[in-house]
């Protein structure tokens, strides 16, 4: 029997929760004969290769590459899961969603007390992702399946969730594991 | 005359004293009635709708509806349950609660209700209204981001500290904690040992520079749901 995949990404996230997967500790050897690793910036693979069991989503909406991003996750994983309290509520980068866009290109690179930018210009490159009028909850661009929150959700939080959900057992994860921080 | 009521709640026989609410010979009995415009010692105010049981069959908040005999009452139900989330969510949804860097995080009554009725995530969307923030005050800071409208700080500045520091202004959507003075909390009365100050169950009113004395793991809510302090009071728990 060929082992279940499991696709992660980090869209608009600080990587916290990625580190808060790498936490795990030792059962990460456990964790890779359960399973195996898809596109991830675990093994940097860039491009599913395979139809995945499991997609993690860590972070929200914050520019289109990663709409792409978290579109392309939708196709090619069975469920999705929002890791952390970015992909469910678009987290610390939803703060500029009361700020409108224009303001926040002109604090970030023209007006703010630490800007050094003798052209003056706010950066248009064609390669840049266009950034979103607001900050987006993942659940917000495609349906999401379940919601693990916490900043990061902890290790043993995702351990136990990816074991339940890996031996098709429902999760009843005891009270200290669940935080919103 | 006897001046016990008995009732029930869930199935359980209560013995209530004439002139108590629900909500009042519920934690008396040990028995957990989820909460947050509710405080001891402040008048009930009956607005956040989360204690709301049902009363022989008719919906109730439990924090303003007396007791009679033999009323029956239901708390811990799916149904009820159902509603308490909705409500909780909506909540979330409707201000902008970062629980990752608010100071109340852990002793948040809001955030402890959500942990207990089993909240991952709002099923709505979230709106990300546009509040502010009055810092003006040497000892205290409105962050009205957070603020549930359970007006608890309106009352106890009236009724604990015999002021009129807060009032609500603004209706629906627009509704919120406003001043009594021409701008800001600064302006006014307030001094930073009032109760107005501590009875915020959010984030929304802190005292300034005492945040994230207490680490984590060992805040109010780290280790134990809400409620578990009432449910104590259980004589089978005794």
């Amino acid at each position: 029997m060929t082992k279940p995949k499991i696709a992660t990404t980090s869209l608009a996230g600080c990587f916290g929760c990625h580190m808060s997967i790498l936490d795990i500790d030792d059962r990460i050897l456990k964790l890779v004969e359960l399973i195996e690793f898809n596109k991830s910036p675990v093994n940097d693979i860039k491009k599913f290769t395979e139809r995945c069991l499991v997609g993690l989503i860590e972070g929200g909406c914050c520019n289109e590459e990663n709409v792409h991003v978290l579109q392309d996750f939708r196709k090619n994983c069975d469920v999705l899961i929002s890791l952390g309290d970015c992909a469910i509520m678009g987290g610390i980068p939803a703060m500029r969603n009361s700020v409108p866009l224009k303001e926040c290109f002109e604090e970030a690179y023209l007006n703010g007390v630490t800007v050094f930018n003798p052209a003056g210009k706010i950066p248009s490159d064609k390669e840049l992702p266009l950034l979103l009028d607001r900050v987006y909850p993942c659940s917000e661009i495609v349906k999401m399946d379940y919601h693990m929150p916490g900043c990061p959700p902890s290790a043993d939080t995702i351990w136990e969730t990816l074991v339940a959900l890996l031996n098709n057992k429902p999760l009843d994860l005891p009270y200290e594991l669940v935080k919103y921080d | 005359m006897s001046d016990k009521i008995k009732f029930s709640i869930d199935d359980v026989e209560i013995e209530g004293e004439v002139g108590q609410t629900i909500m009042e010979a519920a934690d008396a009995a040990g028995v957990y009635i989820p909460r947050l415009c509710a405080s001891k010692n402040l008048t009930p105010h009956g607005s956040c709708r989360v204690c709301t049981v049902k009363v022989n069959g008719r919906s109730q908040a439990a924090c303003t509806q007396p007791i009679a005999p033999g009323i029956i009452v239901e708390n811990d139900t799916d149904e009820l349950k159902g509603h308490r989330r909705s409500i909780v969510e909506m909540l979330f949804v409707e201000g902008n609660h970062y629980c990752m860097f608010c100071e109340k995080s852990g002793n948040c009554e809001l955030q402890a209700v959500a942990y207990r009725l089993g909240i991952a995530a709002p099923a709505h969307e979230y709106l990300f209204p546009n509040r502010d923030v009055d810092a003006t005050h040497p000892e205290i800071f409105i962050d009205r981001n957070r603020c549930i409208l359970c007006g608890r700080c309106v009352r106890a500045s009236k009724e604990l500290d015999n002021k009129n520091v807060f009032q609500f202004v603004g209706r629906g959507i627009e509704k919120k904690v406003a001043v009594n003075a021409d701008a800001n909390l600064s302006d006014t009365d307030m001094a930073g040992v009032d109760m107005a100050a501590s009875s915020c169950p959010v984030g929304a009113i802190l005292r300034k520079r005492v945040g994230f004395a207490i680490p984590v793991g060992e805040r109010l809510y780290d280790a134990k749901p809400i409620g578990s302090e009432i449910e104590s009071n259980r004589a089978e728990n005794k």
